[in-house]
C-alpha cells in the first residue's frame, strides 16, 4: 500500500527534505532544530579572495549536502546518494523511484526553478526539494521553503537538476534507505556528537576564518572596506553579507534562531537545563545579527551617502556577536556533555 | 526574536510563498511562524539587481562601441559569470574571455555560437544580430 506524502513546511530547504523523509519513513521524532543541530549544521566561514556574485564568500552554514548526511549518520541510517553523468539516465532513475513510490530528494538549481520569483533566480545550485509522484507528466514537488506543494514539468526538472556552474548538482538524487525506529538513547548520543563537532568547528578550526574568529575576521574586513573600494562597492558588499545571513532558508539570524531551538529540544533529551540558558545565549547572537543586519540596512539604503563611522559600528556589532558566541561555545564545552 | 517582532513586510517572495522563521512564543519557547519579507533584506535584494542593471547596461554600451561582443552582454543579463558560462558552454575560461573579443567573435563558427546561445537559451540569429 502506498503511504500517503505529507508536505512539511521548513526554514531551511536541506533540514526540511531530510524532516519529511524521515517522517515519511516514520520516525515522528524528528524536527527541524533535531537535524539541524545533529548534522552539525552552524557555522560561520569567510573565504577570502573567492567572489560569490560579485561580493565576499561568506556563509553560516555547512556544505550543502553534508547536515542530513551527519544527522542521518548519527542515526544509524544510511542516505542513498546519487550523481549522474547522463540527464537520460537521471530521469530514468527518477521515473523508476517515483513508481516504486519512494519519496526522493533532489539537488537542484534555483535559476530555472519557474516557481520562484524571477527576483530570487540567481544561479544558486545547492537549492533542495522532494519529488514524492507524477501527475499527467508533471513531478509532484515539496519544496520545504513553500507553504504548499507544487508540480514541476519534465523539461523543467531536468533544467535544475542539471543547472551548471559552482555546486553543480549533477542530478543528485538521495533517500534514506534502512529507517527503523530510534531510540532515545541514540538520539542523545547524536545530539551530543552534534554538539562536540560544531563546537570543535566554531572554536577551534585552523586559519582564522572560520568559526567565531572568522566573524572577527569579517569585522575587520568592513573596517577596510569603504576606503579599499569605495563606499557604493562596500554597500553592496554589506548587502551581501545581509543576504546569505537573512534571505529565505536560515530561519533568520543566520540560523543562529534554529540553532538556539535545537539546544531547547537537546536540553530534553539530554537532560540538562544549562543548554536552555545556552539557547538563550544563541537567541541573543540571532538578534545581535539582526541587529547588524538593520545597520548595514542604512548603509545600502543611502548606497553612497554613508561615512567610515557607519561601517565601524557594523565592524563593532560583529566583535560582539563572536565574543558572545565565543561565550556559549565553551560554556557548551564546560558542560563536558557524555 | 520574539513572536510579535517578526516583521511582515512587502518583499518579492510574496509571490510564492510566506517563509518560516524561528521565534520565541510569549512563553519563551521556541516555536516557528510565517513572515511576508522584511524591508532590510528587500533592499539588499533590490541593490544587488540594480548592480546587475547596471553591469548589464555597461556591457550593452561596451558592444555598441564595438569593445566587447555579444557574448560579454548576454553573460550579464543571465546573471552568470566566465565561471557558469565555462561550465554551461565547455569552454575554457581564457577561450571565453577570448570570445569577448569582438574581432574573435566574428570568426567564430556557428558550431561554436551555438553552444553560447545554448548556454544563454536564445537564437543563434539573436546572438549574431546584436547590436548593443
Amino acid at each position: 500500500m502506498k503511504k500517503e506524502f505529507k508536505h512539511i513546511q521548513a526554514a531551511h530547504c536541506e533540514n526540511g527534505v531530510g524532516v519529511s523523509l524521515l517522517k515519511y519513513h516514520g520516525l515522528e521524532f524528528v524536527t527541524e532544530p533535531l537535524i539541524f543541530g545533529m548534522g552539525s549544521g552552524l557555522l560561520y566561514l569567510h573565504l577570502p579572495l573567492i567572489k560569490i556574485n560579485n561580493g565576499p564568500f561568506i556563509t553560516f552554514r555547512t556544505m550543502p549536502g553534508k547536515i542530513f548526511s551527519t544527522a542521518s549518520k548519527s542515526m544509524g541510517i544510511k542516505v542513498s546518494r546519487t550523481k549522474f553523468g547522463s540527464e537520460v539516465k537521471a530521469m530514468n532513475f527518477l521515473d523508476k523511484k517515483v513508481k516504486e513510490g519512494v519519496p526522493v530528494g533532489c539537488q537542484v538549481g534555483v535559476f530555472n526553478l519557474p516557481y520562484f520569483p524571477p527576483e530570487y533566480r540567481f544561479h544558486f545550485n545547492a537549492h533542495n526539494l522532494i519529488v514524492y509522484g507524477k501527475e499527467n507528466g508533471n513531478y509532484l514537488v515539496s519544496d520545504p521553503v513553500m507553504e504548499t506543494v507544487t508540480t514541476l514539468s519534465e523539461e523543467d526538472m531536468i533544467k535544475v537538476r542539471f543547472a551548471k556552474g559552482p555546486l553543480a548538482p549533477r542530478g543528485q538524487l538521495y533517500f534514506p534507505e534502512n529507517v527503523h525506529q530510534i531510540d532515545t538513547e541514540t538520539i542523545r548520543n547524536g545530539i551530543i556528537k552534534g554538539i562536540k563537532r560544531t563546537n570543535l568547528m566554531m572554536l577551534d578550526a585552523p586559519g582564522g576564518i572560520i568559526g567565531v574568529n572568522g566573524i572577527k575576521y569579517t569585522a575587520r574586513q568592513i573596517q577596510k572596506w569603504r576606503d579599499k573600494m569605495g563606499p557604493r562597492k562596500a554597500a553592496l558588499y554589506l548587502g551581501q553579507i545581509v543576504r546569505m545571513q537573512e534571505e529565505i532558508g536560515t530561519g533568520g539570524g543566520g540560523f543562529r534562531f534554529i540553532y538556539a531551538a535545537f539546544l531547547e529540544q537537546a536540553a530534553a533529551y539530554v537532560k540538562n537545563d544549562s543548554l536552555l540558558e545556552i539557547s538563550e545565549e544563541f537567541t541573543k547572537s540571532g538578534d545581535l545579527w539582526r541587529e547588524s543586519a538593520i545597520q548595514m540596512g542604512r548603509i545600502y539604503k543611502g548606497r553612497i551617502n554613508n561615512e567610515q563611522a557607519d561601517f565601524e559600528v557594523c565592524s563593532d556589532l560583529l566583535m560582539r556577536i563572536s565574543d558572545l558566541e565565543k561565550q556559549a561555545f565553551l560554556k557548551l564545552r564546560k558542560l563536558k556533555l557524555k | 526574536m520574539k513572536k510579535e517582532d517578526l516583521p511582515q513586510d512587502d518583499s518579492p517572495l510574496k509571490k510564492m510563498t510566506r517563509e518560516l522563521l524561528y521565534v520565541k512564543d510569549e512563553n519563551g519557547k521556541y516555536t516557528t511562524d510565517l513572515s511576508t519579507g522584511w524591508e532590510v533584506k528587500k533592499k539588499a535584494l533590490e541593490n544587488a539587481w540594480d548592480e546587475i542593471k547596471e553591469r548589464s547596461e555597461e556591457a550593452r554600451i561596451a558592444v555598441k562601441n564595438g569593445e566587447k561582443s555579444p557574448i560579454c552582454y548576454f553573460m550579464e543579463i543571465k546573471l552568470m559569470d566566465v565561471m557558469i558560462l565555462s561550465a554551461y558552454t565547455n569552454f575554457w575560461g581564457f577561450t571565453i574571455k577570448r570570445h569577448m573579443k569582438p574581432k574573435v567573435f566574428k570568426e567564430l563558427s556557428d558550431k561554436k555560437l551555438n553552444r553560447y546561445a545554448k548556454a544563454f537559451e536564445i537564437s543563434l540569429e539573436d546572438l549574431k544580430k546584436f547590436k548593443g
